[in-house]
């Protein structure tokens, strides 16, 4: 897709520089992805056409606030990211580190996944232009989010935002990545690794609001330590194509994880999400609550994988994914998986796609409710659980007014 | 769409009621007249269309209207969408009330009572007045305030749902309230709180229709006029004291087990007889276990 030797151009250690062209020589062995692969299905991974894009980092400023609007106010740490390059770094609290290149955070890339996930990992290794480390000291007490901007607008651009985040022994703090993006076509892949320190807890949260052009292929690795907790909220709601791969490895006893993400389709956009709940050490829960809408042409897919391997006793492990179908022309598709090899352990997973439940809306017109206003209420009503859940009241409340006006003026009723 | 109000009398009126759902005929010719201030009770045994009643005249989607009119004040019901029902002034007490995840009672009523007032959306002081009166009406049928703050019927008991149906009720006022088997799932307690509130307000005008499998909660409710409703058709009409005959012979007598039955009671044209699979199964006796809550009548 692209060329190893762009990867000489690219800044950081001789040590670095030598994983990249590994990364690189994998990643261009590996070629194209192609939506025959099971990981790809249901994607439109075929229309993807690398000369499209050219790689390059020639930076920019910061994009606009959006969801995150007051967030940045009293962070821990803010840093802003456009265009292949870190803009401004500031740190405004005790127990918090921000490394770039050169100042430490080569050392950092590749904690949680040393190569891959998948193609667009291995790129992403290769040509992380403008990679970022946030560390949290152990013991730390963050108690504000550390906020990291990441903005694209240069129409036809490839680049890779790599972000690792180090939270230290029983530690406690929460990382907001937001990404946005203008109304021009790029290709953005980003990479974000979470290393879970024993007894730590974290919370993240993704909130996605790219333009309609754009291309996101994101991964997200995390491993969660002994008697660690991790909170991983995810907002999709942007982009012409926008994937999200969260995996999560449960490698501590004791460890404890939640996922939740909301996400609202609109226009032609596909959202795709693939979810793989890994427990490796015995005693570690995993609950994951996707809970989104398609409204107009949109499309959902997706894809969770829950695996117990053979040590992973005394596992709970939870996956639910539910859709609404706000239009007739949307459509979803939701598959769970469960894959386990250890007889002592809980799992469950459920999904569903489907209309404004009728029932509910009969109800609520039977109070004399209008139908519209009786189908904003339940599609509103529909994400309540979900929105609770996301490790951000600051967010939760701003993704709700969101969804307050995509739904106040629409009309589902054609969906029926 | 003004406010109802205590002093003007309202008439619910249904002439020769028929519908169906998917293939089956369920009323077959129903006649009623619910005026302000009167309380009508329809009894009859599983399978025979009271919910069906119920759910016909407030539009939930499911069932075919093939003959027949049903009125408010000469208002032609039957065209109008479900919320404007509501909002001409009919309330349809669920029997199974649906739980809305992630919307409140306050929320819903709100939206309602600001249509009914002519505005375009609730303000936060009609939203804060729902709450008020939503809490202060909880309390009249002793429900907690926490409940009716929740989503509607969220994590309910079957007693809590009913008596938030009760609650709402009270807070919209409606000219006519249809009571579909309001006593399924109430202890005594609270079907007395329920009934009593629902006194009151047809005390103040409110007309009742309340379907029932028990003659129980009448001893509350205290109906003006009882029917009886087999087969999808009302087939007797009387005073209080038809419930108590009820309550002495059952509903066997209306039964068509022995064929000369149903020709003395007039239940139907020529070689009318109960279609099988219609629902109406064989009669078991419904005073056997009067907490059961029975089943929907086309489950």
């Amino acid at each position: 897709m692209f060329s190893p030797d762009l990867v000489d151009a690219l800044d950081g250690s001789d040590a670095l520089a030598k994983r990249r062209r590994a990364a690189a020589d994998r990643a261009a062995a590996a070629g194209q992805p192609s939506f025959t692969e099971e990981v790809w299905r249901y994607t439109p991974i075929d229309d993807l056409d690398p000369a499209q894009y050219g790689f390059a980092a020639p930076g920019g400023t910061a994009g606009p606030v959006g969801l995150l609007s007051g967030v940045d106010d009293g962070a821990a740490a803010v840093v802003h990211i456009a265009n292949g390059e870190v803009l401004d770094v500031s740190v405004r609290a005790d127990g918090v580190r921000v490394d770039t290149l050169g100042s430490g955070a080569e050392d950092l890339i590749g904690t949680v996944v040393p190569e891959g996930p998948d193609v667009f990992g291995d790129w992403n290794l290769a040509l992380a232009s403008a990679p970022v480390a946030v560390s949290i000291d152990p013991k730390a007490v963050l108690t504000a989010p550390v906020v990291v901007h990441v903005h694209t607008d240069v129409e036809g651009l490839a680049w890779f935002p790599r972000l690792v985040v180090m939270a230290g022994r029983t530690s406690q703090a929460t990382v907001i990545e937001h990404h946005t993006g203008g109304n021009t076509p790029a290709l953005i892949c980003p990479l974000t690794e979470l290393s879970v320190g024993d007894g730590a807890h974290l919370g993240h949260v993704t909130v996605q609001e790219l333009g309609e052009t754009a291309w996101q292929i994101a991964n997200l690795c995390a491993d969660a330590g002994r008697d660690a907790n991790l909170r991983i909220g995810h907002v999709a709601m942007g982009g012409d194509y926008a994937r999200a791969r969260i995996g999560i490895d449960m490698t501590g006893r004791g460890g404890h994880s939640e996922i939740d993400a909301v996400y609202f389709g609109c226009g032609t956009s596909t959202l795709d999400f693939r979810t793989f709940q890994t427990h490796v050490a015995p005693h570690t829960t995993s609950d994951l609550l996707f809970k989104g809408a398609v409204d107009d042409y949109a499309r959902a897919v997706y894809t969770g994988l829950i695996r117990i391997e053979a040590d992973a006793s005394h596992v709970q492990a939870d996956q639910t994914n539910r859709n609404l179908k706000l239009s007739p022309n949307a459509w979803a598709e939701s598959v769970p998986n469960l894959e386990i090899e250890n007889s002592d352990v809980q799992c469950s997973h459920a999904s569903s796609i489907g209309p404004v439940d009728a029932d509910q809306r009969f109800y609520l017109e039977s109070r004399g409710v209008p139908t519209d206003v009786a189908e904003a209420l339940v599609v509103r009503g529909f994400f309540d659980e979900v929105l609770d859940a996301l490790p951000s009241e600051q967010i939760s409340a701003s993704v709700r007014r969101r969804i307050d006006e995509l739904v106040s003026d629409a009309d589902f009723t054609a969906a029926l | 769409m003004s406010a109802p109000t205590a002093d003007a009398a309202h008439t619910l009126r249904i002439e020769g009621l028929h519908a169906s759902a998917g293939d089956t005929e369920i009323l077959q010719g129903v006649d009623l007249e619910v005026s302000s201030g009167r309380v009508h009770a329809v009894m009859g045994p599983n399978g025979s269309g009271k919910s069906t009643l119920a759910h016909v005249v407030m539009g939930r989607p499911g069932y075919e209207v093939t003959a027949g009119s049903v009125t408010l004040d000469g208002v032609d019901v039957l065209s109008l969408a479900p919320w404007e029902r509501a909002q001409a002034g009919l309330f349809l007490a669920m029997q199974h009330p649906t739980e809305v995840p992630g919307v409140s009672a306050a929320q819903a009523l709100a939206e309602a009572l600001a249509l009914r007032a002519g505005d375009d959306g609730p303000s936060d002081d009609q939203l804060e007045r729902t709450r008020s009166l939503l809490e202060a009406e909880a309390a009249a049928v002793g429900l907690k305030a926490e409940l009716v703050a929740r989503p509607l019927n969220a994590d309910m008991s079957g007693g809590e749902k009913k008596r938030n149906e009760t609650v709402q009720l009270a807070v919209l006022q409606p000219r006519i309230a249809i009571l579909d088997e309001i006593d399924s799932g109430l202890d005594i307690d609270a079907l007395r709180a329920c009934a009593n509130r629902i006194e009151a307000l047809t005390e103040a005008g409110l007309g009742v229709l309340a379907i029932t499998h028990f003659t129980r909660v009448l001893e509350y409710l205290r109906p003006d006029e009882v029917h009886v409703i087999v087969d999808g058709r009302i087939v007797d009409s009387g005073g209080p004291e038809l419930a108590e005959a009820l309550e002495a012979d059952g509903y066997t007598p209306y039964l068509p087990e022995e064929p000369d039955a149903g020709v003395a009671v007039s239940i139907g044209g020529l070689g009318s007889t109960p279609a099988a699979g219609t629902g109406a199964s064989a009669p078991d006796d419904p005073f056997a276990d009067p907490w059961a809550d029975p089943l929907d009548e086309l489950g």
